[in-house]
This record gives C-alpha cells, structure tokens and sequence, in this order.
C-alpha cells in the first residue's frame, strides 16, 4: 500500500497519456494550447451535466436509493451525450481557427493540421476526464487504508487505474474518428462513435464484475484505436514501412548543370 | 499591476544601445501596419510596462509593511499590433506557452506548499486591514463582515495607487525605489526565513542557526543582485516565481475565506474599471510616463526573455576613422600597408606562438585596431535580435499572485480538494489565453485578471458544488463517464 500502490496505478493510468505528451504535444506551443483548450470544453460540459443532475437530486426524494441510483445513471448518460457535443462544437471552433491560421499565414497552410488538432483534442479530452475520475483515488491510495474492507473488491485501485487509461486512449481514438467523420459528413460515424461511448460508459455500471466490465471495454478500445489508425491514414503498409525503416526513395533527381533561370515569355 | 506585453526585445538593465530602438521596426514587413504603433509607441508602451509595475511594487513595497495585498492593477500592452497577424497569432501562441510555464510553476509551488505544510492553513489571525473576523454566529454576519473586510482592503489599494501616481508625477523616484528595495528584501530574507523554517518543521528536520543564516544570507542576496540589477535571465526568473509564490502564501494563510473570494473578485473589477477607464489611476500613470519618455524599474516584472546586445570588444574611434577611409578594405592588404609600430605594438591579444600557427596555417593576417574596427563596423547581428522568435513576453507580479491565490486557496478549503484544484487551474491559463488573443484583436491596453479571476471562480463554486457531489457518488459506484 502507500506510494507503491500510488506510483504504480499513476503509471498505469497516465503511463501513456505522459508518453504521448511528451512526445508528441510538448514541443509545439499551438498544439499545448489545444489540450488546454480541449480539457476546458470537457469541463465545461461536465459542469453543465453535473447542474442536470444536480437539479435533478434536489427536485427528488433524497431517501429513495433505487430513485438515486437511477437518477445517477442518468447523469452519467447526459454527461456523455454532452461531453460529445462539446466535442463537436470544439471541433467547429477548431475548423474556424484552422481557416484563420491558413488564411494568415504566409504560405496559405495553417502550421497545424486538422488531423493533428483531433489528436490532440481527443488526447486533451482523455487526459481530463481520466484525470478527473481518478485522482481523488490516486490521492486517497498514499494514505494508510483497507481497500474493500467493507466487502467491496479489493481491486479497486488497480482497476480504477486501468479503466482510466482505457478511458485515455479511447478518448484520443474518438477524437480522431469524430474529426474526420464530421469532416467528411459521415454521420453513421458520429453515431456510431457517441454509441461506443455510451456503450463504455454503460459497461461501467457493470462494476465490480470485472471481467464483465473491464475484457469488454479493452476489447472496444483495441477495435476502436484500429479504427481510428485506418482512420488518420495508416495501413498495414504504412506499418511495415515504419518498421523497415527504409529511407524514402528520393525519386527527384536534380541535375545542377541543367538548372537554368526559366525563359521569359 | 500586471501588464501583458508583447514587445521587441527587452534590454538588460544597464547594457542599453543608442542605435538599436530607432530600427526595431523597420525591419520586420507586416502587413496591417497601424499608424499608432510607431517606434516611439513602442518605446512607451514599454516605459507604460515599467512605471505599471514600479506603481505595483510601490504597493507591494506597502503591503509587506502593512500586511496589506498589492496594487492590483493590471494593465496588458501589445506592442506588435501592426505585425502580420500570422506572425501575431504563432507569436502569439509561443509567448502564451512562455507565460503558461511560470504562471504553472508558481502554481505548483503554492499548492505543493500548502498540501505539506500546514502553517499556511492554520489560521493564526488576520491582517490589520482585514479586522472583522468570520467567525460569526449567523451567515448575515459573516457575510457583512466578509464584505467589510473586501471594501476596506480595496479602499486601501485604491489610496496607495492614488499615492503612487502622485509621488510619479512629482519625480519622487528616490522614494519609489527605496519603497521597491526595502519590499524585496523583505519577501527575500523574512518571508523566506519564515518558510524555511516550517518546511523544516513539517518534515521534521533538524537545522541549527548558522546554518539557517548561510542559506537565507546567500538566498537574499542573489536574489536581490538578481532582480535589481543584473543576472542569469532561468536565475531571474526563477526569484520572480518564488517570491511571486511566497506572497501569494501569506495571502493564503492570512485572509479568511469570503474575504479571499470577495477581495478576488473586487479586485478584478478594480483592475477593469482602472484600465479602462480614461480618468482610472493606472491610465493617468501610463499618461504621465508617456509624456516624460521614461522606463521604469524592471524589478516587478517577469519577462520571458531578456535579449541584450552584447557588444563586441570595445570600439576604438581612431581606428574606425581609418578603417571607414580604405573604401576597398582588405585584411591582409591593410595589415601590409598600415604597418606601423601601433600595429606592432597592439597584436590584439594573439600570443606569439597562436601568430606563427596562424601565419603558418593562412597566411600573415594581423589582427590590428582597423581590422577589428572594420569588423565592428559590419552590421551588427543584434538585428537578429528583431526576429519575433526572439521577442519576450512580460507579465507582471501581481498577476501570478492573484492567480496563485485563487488555486491555492481552493486547494486549501475545497471539498473537491484535487478536481477543484485542477478545474481552476485549468479555468486560469483559458482566461489567460483569451486575454492574449482579446490583445491581438483590440490592440490595446487591456486588463490581465478579470477573464482569468472570473473563470477561476466559477469554476471554483461550481466544481466545489456541483460537479464534486456527481464525480463523488460516481467514484463511489465506480462508474466511468
């Protein structure tokens, strides 16, 4: 217990959110604006679902559990229908600033691309929301405790820590898929992309059954992330290339003697 | 005060160029070049920067006295308006990640401090200018009391601002710099003795006096050397943070909690109305400041990069003239043709041996005083000093305590304790971001605190109230959303 159970569930959770910021986000200013932006819109949304449930508590009877329990349901479902609106009205803010960067920039393209812009705002999302459910958890895990002393699972720290990294990269995921659905005006994509998050969100309620809970949604996080990866443009090909690490084939051969200043017409 | 700006490059107290302000300007091409933005707007938009954040320190200078906050004023200059709005907006967006790291860093500190140590939770009393307490019986009291303590704490502010325009107008400039010193050495040595030592006592570490006395002794020192006149720019920086964080912990530990919010949120009003507003205090100082062609005292204001032009070994005039007079230079001839005994006898510091390997390697090249003249003479590379890449962003003091305040204290008192944290962390670089992008729209002098304040405590109640229950009874069920 204490700062193993800590330092490991923290590694668990944002183990590869931290490696995908580092690596990717850290260096680019406008990109780290993004996630910031993109972790202020999922707030916002949950503000808004937490005042529906709020108000929805207060105007119920307190005593009946079964009612509460429903009506804690309920606020979770209107949360993610609301996180994902506010994902798309980030990605017409995105789609906005994207047009004003183009249009200002010296050579018409904006230094960030939409694809990148929904990585990152997808990452930004995943980060905030694991970072919201859990690091009350991870804080209360440095102090002394029994964890299920009460008859609740005793696993409750590490699973916690692995839902949320699931949560993390499916976030991302989803937020490539919703981009370049709402891009291309597919919206069985939207569709299907709001119904997985539901689905998530509903497989949760399943808790403490794990292996009810937990197999299932790892299993939509890897379809969803081969998903998002046909997506963004990756293939197999792409795959084998990268791994190959073979130099691009520079097919432009310049001849220096043959340059000349073109002719004036 | 704080005053956002963006600006050409900041010179190192002390190390000023005549020639360098006349042409910051004309190199870069910007497309929506705006008549009001002239070199001398620069100029003193930068002076309007210094005598904003001298004002500040003057009451910053008070307060430690008096245990009163800050001069609040904030004021946000944007001195590139007629740039490129591209290169605005990609300078923008490296400059907002310039002002994200200290304001995050300052953050941090306050709240690591005030999770581990519990002096700066406890509550030991109030401050002179804040003397109703809220320890009432019913909540009308307190929030009268609450509501006292804001007004009297503003009214405060308002006369020290008032008292600093007025010892500007009347060049009393001894006394505001006597006002700045005397107010950092007391946040350098007193205030950081003072946490030292709790931080030792929280984590239990025996410390005897002497060496207590080396550690601060040294601290201080650096620390004012650092700030008042010259050092390292990380050096620098990281004072401004610390002292930044350790007046925002005293403000923490010493006003109670309505007062905190109210005096919060007044003050971002405050701000507001006196930048806005033609007759606000703030803007007759900017005037003032404006009309005498003044910079003011860098010491109150964080600033992201500190570019000085470092000039190269002295230049000597004699050899200027004769340089500039062989029209066709050439190294190796002049160093043929002029040489006299003074070529001779000034080998430029280039021992023997380092001559003969040189003479041996390319050939007889004298290092003589017109040579070096000429190479002075080339066009300085300080004009790459004018690159937006190398343009700093300033912001002062009183912004990063405001903003600490607020995180720390909801840390310190909310039932949400790390999501509040966060929510409002979060809530602050926003307001902070969209105060620059306002500056790059408006183009003019604007306010830093009111968007960041406003956004931080809503955030703040509403994350304590609304959104800790549901994340709570999620947690409890173990749901995810």
């Amino acid at each position: 217990m204490g700062a193993a159970v800590f330092f490991g569930c923290a590694g668990i959770a944002f183990g590869p959110a931290l490696a995908l910021v580092l690596l990717t986000v850290a260096a680019e200013p406008l990109r780290v604006i993004v996630l910031v932006a993109g972790a202020f819109f999922w707030l916002v949304s949950l503000l808004l679902a937490s005042l529906i449930w709020f108000v929805s508590v207060h105007l119920s009877d307190r005593e009946d559990a079964r009612l509460q329990y429903g009506l804690l349901i309920f606020g979770a479902a209107v949360s993610v229908l609301l996180q994902e609106a506010f994902r798309f009205a980030y990605f017409k803010l995105l789609k906005k600033a994207d047009e004003g960067l183009a249009t200002i920039s010296e050579d018409g393209r904006s230094p960030i691309s939409l694809r990148q812009m929904a990585y990152v705002s997808g990452l930004s999302f995943g980060i905030i929301s694991g970072v919201f459910s859990v690091i009350n958890i991870l804080a209360d895990s440095i102090g002394p405790g029994t964890v299920g002393i009460h008859g609740d699972s005793p696993y409750y720290f590490i699973t916690s820590a692995f839902l949320t990294m699931a949560l993390v990269l499916l976030h991302t995921f989803w937020g490539v898929i919703f981009f370049d659905a709402c891009e291309k005006r597919r919206y069985w994509c939207l569709g299907l992309v709001v119904g997985s998050h539901l689905l998530t969100s509903g497989l949760t309620f399943l808790n403490p059954r794990y292996e009810a809970s937990l197999v299932p949604i790892f299993i939509i996080t890897l379809c969803t992330g081969l998903w998002a990866f046909v997506t963004a443009g990756g293939s197999f090909h792409n795959i084998l290339k990268c791994l190959s690490c073979k130099q691009e084939d520079d097919s432009r051969v310049m001849m220096y003697s043959a340059l000349q200043v073109p002719l004036e017409d | 005060m704080t005053e956002l700006s963006a600006h050409l490059p900041q010179f190192q107290h002390g190390q000023l160029s005549e020639n360098f302000p006349d042409n910051h300007l004309s190199n870069t091409q910007e497309s929506l070049a705006s008549a009001l933005f002239n070199a001398d707007q620069n100029d003193n938009s930068e002076r309007r920067r210094h005598d904003n954040s001298e004002r500040r320190r003057n009451d910053n200078a008070e307060s430690e006295t008096n245990g009163q906050p800050q001069n609040n004023t904030q004021q946000v200059v944007e001195q590139d308006e007629e740039e490129d709005e591209e290169l605005t907006l990609k300078y923008g967006a490296k400059h907002v990640i310039m002002l994200f790291v200290p304001v995050t860093l300052c953050m941090v500190v306050v709240v690591a401090t005030i999770k581990s140590v519990s002096f700066y939770t406890r509550k030991d009393g109030q401050l002179i200018y804040t003397p109703f307490t809220e320890e009432t019986e019913t909540v009308g009291q307190r929030a009268l009391n609450s509501i006292l303590n804001a007004a009297i704490m503003i009214s405060v502010i308002i006369v020290m601002t008032i008292l600093l325009v007025v010892l500007y107008k009347y060049r009393c400039y001894k006394v505001i710099h006597g006002w700045l010193i005397i107010s950092s050495l007391l946040l350098l040595f007193f205030f950081s003795f003072i946490y030292l030592g709790e931080v030792f006592k929280t984590y239990n570490v025996a410390m005897d006096y002497i060496t207590v006395a080396l550690m601060i002794w040294n601290f201080g020192v650096v620390g004012m050397i650092c700030i008042h006149w010259k050092g390292p720019l990380r050096l620098q920086q990281a004072y401004l943070i610390m002292i930044s964080a350790l007046m925002a912990l005293v403000f923490i530990k010493y006003l109670p909690e309505w007062t905190a919010w109210l005096i919060l949120a007044v003050i971002s009003v405050y701000d507001l109305v006196a930048v806005l507003c033609p007759k606000g205090p703030l803007r007759m100082l900017v005037e003032t400041a404006q009309e005498r062609n003044e910079t003011l005292f860098p010491a109150l204001i964080y600033s992201s990069t500190m570019v000085w032009l470092v000039n190269m070994a002295e230049e000597d005039p004699e050899a200027q003239r004769k340089a500039s007079k062989n029209s066709t230079y050439d190294k190796q001839g002049s160093a043929n043709q002029t040489g006299t005994e003074d070529a001779e006898a000034d080998d430029g510091g280039f021992s023997r041996e380092w001559q003969q390997q040189r003479d041996n390697r390319i050939g007889p090249i004298e290092s003589t005083p017109e040579s070096r003249a000429a190479v002075q003479a080339l066009p300085s590379n300080s004009q790459t000093s004018e690159d937006p890449e190398e343009r700093g962003v300033k912001l002062g003091l009183g912004d990063f305590i405001f903003y600490s305040v607020l995180v720390g204290k909801a840390s310190a008192t909310a039932s949400g304790d790390w999501n509040t944290t966060l929510a409002c962390f979060v809530a602050i670089l926003i307001g902070l971001c969209l105060t620059l992008l306002l500056l790059a729209i408006f183009k003019k002098a604007l306010p830093a605190l009111p968007i960041s304040i406003t956004f931080g405590l809503v955030f703040y109640f509403a994350t304590d109230n609304l959104v800790q229950p549901f994340m709570d009874q999620l947690a409890f069920h173990q749901f995810y959303i």
